[in-house]
Parts: C-alpha cells; sequence; structure tokens
C-alpha cells in the first residue's frame, strides 16, 4: 500500500485582490520509505503543496490520503522542516530540539535523554545549553532537523531545507542529513530548487510545472548497484548523474515559458 | 574570552582608548550637573537672578532637610514612588492582558482599534475630575490616574509586538499541531519579552506623570502635593526642592526597568 497518495488535490487562495489557483488537479503516490524529490519554477504551489500534505490547510478540491486514512489536520505521524530553521532565539539549543515533544506534551526523562543522544551523535555535544545564535548555519540546520526528528515522524516533508545555507555547508549538510535519513528508514518529500540536489538525494524527482502546479514529469533515479548505498556526493560523480541532470534542466526551462 | 596577556599591543591600546573615552564622559557629565547647580547658586548669591522666583540649591536643600527633620521626606517620597509603582504595575499587566485578548481575536481587535487611537491622544489629564469624583481625592484617583496615563501606550506597543511575531515561527508551532493558547504561552509571549520591555520603560515615566497629576489634582501627600503647596505659598524652596527629589525617582525608576531587562533577557548577548 502506498504511504501517501494526493488523489486529484486543487486548491485557491483567496485575497481582496485576487483569485490565485496554486495547485490544479495534483495527483501523486509515494511508497513507504521513498525519497521524493519535488523541483519547479517558483511560485508554483511547492510549499503549498506541503503544507496541505502537513494538515495546515484544507485542499479546495480532492483529497490526501496518508496510510489509508485521509488527513484532517495536522498529525504525528508527519514532520516538516521549514525553509529556515526557526530555532527560538530565547531556548537552548536542546530546548528547541526538545519542542516538538513539548507541544505534545510528550516530554519524559526518557524522550529527552534520546534527544540529547542525537544531539551527541549528530555533532553538537556540547552546545545543549547554548543559545542559537552562538552556532552556525550548518549546525542549527541540524539542530532543527533533530528538533523534527525527535517527534517520530514517518513522513517527512522539507522545504528548501538547506536554501539559507552556503554552497559548501549546504552539500555537508545534505550529506548528514541523507545519511540520518536513510539510518531511520523515513519516507521524505524534499522541495528543493536545485537540481543536483534533487537528484543526489532521492529515489525520485517529480518536476512540476508553473503555477497552477501540476505533475509534469517524474524521473526515477537509479543510479545502479554500485551507488545505492553512497552518499549524495558520491553520487553526484556517478555518469548518469549528468544525464538525469541535463534531462530535468531542459523540462523545467521549457516549463519557464 | 581571551585573557589579557593574549592580547596584542595594539589592541590593548585601542581597549585602554575606549576605556578613558567612556570614563571622560562620565566625568564631564557629572561636572555639567555641578556646574549647573553652582552657576545657579552663584548667580542667585551675586543678584543676577530674584531668588525669591528661582530659589537656590542651598535653601532647596534646606527644604528638604526641613522636610526630613519633620519627619515628613520619606512620606511623600513613600507615596509618589508607591502610586507609580501600583499604576505601572497594574497599568502593565491590565495592558498586557488586553494586547493578547487583541491578539487573540482579530476580528475585536479590528472592531476596538479606532477607539484605542483615540484614547491615546486625549489628554488623559482631563480624566482627572472624574476619577476624582468617582474615587475621591487620595491614593485611589492618583493610581487611576497614573494606570491611564500609561495603560494605552501598553496596549499599543504590546499588542503591536505581538502581531509581528515572524508567522513562520507559528507555523512551525502549528506542524507540531500546537493550540493556540500553546502558540501564545510558548512563541508570542517569549518572543515579545524586548517589546514588552521597551513598552515598560515608556510607561514607567507615564506612570510618573500620571501619578504627580493626579497629586496635582487632589491628594494630602506625595511630591505633587509638595509642589503645587510649595507654589501656592510661593515657597519655591521647596518646589525646587521635590522636583530635583521627583527627577532622582524618575532616574531611579528607569535604572529598575533597566535592571529587569538584565535579569530577563539573558539570550543575545
Ligand atoms: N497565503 C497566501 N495567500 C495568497 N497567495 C498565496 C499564499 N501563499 C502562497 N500564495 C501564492 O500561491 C503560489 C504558490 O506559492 P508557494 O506554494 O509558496 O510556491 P513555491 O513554494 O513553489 O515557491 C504563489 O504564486 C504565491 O504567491
Ligand atoms: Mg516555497
Amino acid at each position: 500500500m502506498a504511504k501517501l497518495v494526493i488523489k486529484n488535490v486543487s486548491l485557491k487562495y483567496h485575497t481582496v485582490e485576487d483569485e490565485i489557483e496554486a495547485l490544479r488537479d495534483f495527483n501523486l503516490e509515494v511508497e513507504p520509505r521513498e525519497f521524493i524529490s519535488i523541483v519547479g519554477p517558483s511560485g508554483c504551489g511547492k510549499s503549498t503543496l506541503l503544507s496541505l500534505i502537513a494538515g495546515l490547510m484544507k485542499p479546495t478540491t480532492g483529497s490526501i490520503i496518508l496510510d489509508g486514512s485521509p488527513i484532517t489536520g495536522t498529525t504525528q505521524k508527519i514532520g516538516y522542516m521549514l525553509q529556515q530553521d526557526y530555532l527560538f532565539e530565547w531556548r537552548t539549543i536542546l530546548d528547541n530540539a526538545l519542542l516538538g515533544l513539548e507541544v505534545m506534551r510528550r516530554k519524559t526523562d526518557e524522550s529527552v535523554a534520546q534527544v540529547k543522544q542525537m544531539l551527541k551523535d549528530y555533532g553538537l555535544s556540547g552546545f545543549e545549553h547554548s543559545y542559537p545564535h552562538q552556532l552556525s548555519g550548518g549546525m542549527r540546520q541540524r539542530v532543527a532537523l533533530i528538533r523534527t526528528l525527535a517527534t517520530e515522524p514517518d513522513l517527512l516533508l522539507l522545504d528548501e531545507p538547506f536554501s539559507a545555507l552556503d554552497y559548501q555547508t549546504r552539500l555537508a549538510v545534505g550529506e548528514d542529513v541523507c545519511r540520518i535519513l536513510c539510518q531511520h528508514q523515513k519516507t521524505v518529500i524534499m522541495v528543493t530548487h536545485d537540481i543536483a540536489e534533487a537528484i543526489s538525494m532521492a529515489d525520485r524527482v517529480i518536476v512540476l510545472t508553473s503555477r497552477p502546479g501540476r505533475v509534469k514529469s517524474e524521473h526515477v533515479i537509479d543510479f545502479g548497484p554500485e551507488y545505492n548505498h553512497s552518499s549524495p556526493l558520491k553520487r553526484r560523480e556517478s555518469p548518469r548523474f549528468r544525464e538525469y541532470f541535463a534531462a530535468i534542466w531542459k523540462e523545467l526551462n521549457s516549463s519557464e515559458q | 574570552m581571551n585573557s589579557k596577556k593574549g592580547y596584542s599591543l595594539e589592541h590593548r591600546k585601542y581597549l585602554r582608548r575606549i576605556r578613558v573615552r567612556q570614563r571622560t564622559i562620565l566625568v564631564l557629565q557629572i561636572l555639567l550637573l555641578i556646574s549647573v547647580f553652582a552657576l545657579w547658586e552663584i548667580a542667585a548669591a551675586y543678584g543676577w537672578i530674584n531668588q525669591f522666583i528661582t530659589s537656590k540649591p542651598s535653601r532647596a536643600w534646606t527644604a528638604a532637610v526641613n522636610l526630613f527633620n519633620r519627619g515628613e521626606l520619606w512620606r511623600h517620597l513613600g507615596y509618589t514612588i508607591g502610586e507609580t509603582v501600583l499604576g505601572f504595575t497594574v497599568g502593565t499587566m491590565a495592558g498586557i492582558v488586553i494586547a493578547a485578548a487583541l491578539w487573540w481575536s482579530d476580528f475585536i481587535s479590528r472592531i476596538l482599534d479606532p477607539y484605542i487611537v483615540i484614547l491615546n491622544s486625549v489628554p488623559k489629564v482631563a480624566l482627572g475630575p472624574i476619577f476624582i469624583v468617582w474615587l475621591g481625592t487620595g491614593l485611589k484617583a492618583v493610581v487611576a490616574m497614573a494606570v491611564a496615563t500609561s495603560i494605552i501606550v501598553t496596549i499599543m506597543v504590546v499588542h503591536n509586538g505581538f502581531k509581528n511575531i515572524d508567522p513562520n515561527k507559528i507555523k512551525l508551532m502549528r506542524t507540531f499541531g500546537a493550540s493556540r493558547l500553546q502558540i501564545f504561552t510558548k512563541v508570542v509571549i517569549p518572543a515579545s519579552v524586548p517589546t514588552m520591555i521597551s513598552a515598560l520603560k515608556v510607561s514607567v515615566g507615564l506612570s510618573l506623570v500620571g501619578t504627580i497629576v493626579g497629586e496635582f489634582l487632589g491628594s494630602k501627600a506625595g511630591l505633587g502635593y509638595l509642589i503645587v503647596y510649595g507654589g501656592q505659598i510661593f515657597n519655591m524652596s521647596l518646589v525646587m526642592a521635590a522636583v530635583i527629589m521627583l527627577s532622582v525617582v524618575s532616574a531611579l525608576l528607569y535604572y529598575l526597568v533597566v535592571l529587569l531587562e538584565r535579569k530577563i533577557v539573558r539570550y543575545n548577548r
């Protein structure tokens, strides 16, 4: 059974000045433990799509089904990582990482110990009691990831999670995140505008049309057996990488016109 | 963090230059104050100004000492400080509660918006006689004046702070399924602490204004009472003494808020 089914979803935003159709007849199925990347021109409705899946808004028409039952509001099965880390500057790193658990009233000695362990595992030991402004961009993004993972969602939504980072950090954090997510065997939907990032991390890349967003094409990414378990950086070296890149790039560009 | 030894010679020179500059500024500030008082004293002594209407520092001092000897100094100071702190506390707490209610319901906030703007521009002193009729002369009316003078600004500044919180922080909370109350207590309040403190800095001064006006209009104690009373009996030394004490009180109250700020805002430094 598919983990997530998006069926004929459309969404209109209403403002006093205008009515904006962000998504129209959107269809997508995601398998368990699949890593999906979504690329598309800016403003085509990618963030809108994630907000709908996360249950923050209701689609105008259509339905979204998670594990066989329709999504009606936010659920603890879904973790959503926003475009920036949005760490709270008045909370320590540990307290930031515990935010989700606290809100869900699931903060226990056990879960706190678990989060502390995650901070250690992901290179943040010694920073538990620091404040966000004392950390680098890459470290902050890892804290944000831990904050999301701590609530143990099985579907993760990542909205351009690295766009606030510089190129070097972005590659490094991408490596980390990919490793961590593979370890946890999560289903992931990642929105990005970086084609290379999309290809290097995903099992499948979905290209969207410009607004109103629809699926324009799908690319199953398969680097062959020797690359199956390798890191995103390694995958970038594969000869097939450039083929995928060229194909997706061309599609994106033709959709801009 | 580095030990002093770790710095280069140029850096130590740079630090020393800054220290010297800061000390010079402080010394000049004190000198300025002393010279104003000295000039005032000399001008009065040589008859350049009329002592009868300007008084002079030494006589203001005597007036204060007389008050002290009669055991009235602390009573007057206590009333003014107490009324201000009370008005300020009530005004701030009520102001924050009202701002929270306005944040909670945007609809109500829209309805009330023009009235708050109007109330803000009404001179609160006009309300004085009403309070006196309702509450009688004395402490209650004075505190009501202090509250009335400070609360509107608190409501406006704090509500504005609540509204200007990054919507993405709220979105983040919603992704965890947070209730509106959780969003309020875990994001809106802590994110607005700096705004609330800057509101405090303004409202502590306004409360003092309200207190003095209240004491002018009807009271038997407090610096405001002393000033009016001194004016009526043409005792300018008493008036000047009270005005100088008032300046000290206002500086002290402001400093208290700054201390509070340092205590609360630990992050970000
Ligand atoms: N709250 C909103 N109200 C009105 N229009 C919106 C709102 N949010 C997004 N939009 C519009 O919907 C379209 C899709 O937005 P979004 O999903 O953020 O795009 P993307 O993430 O792909 O850049 C954009 O044209 C945007 O201007
Ligand atoms: Mg977006």
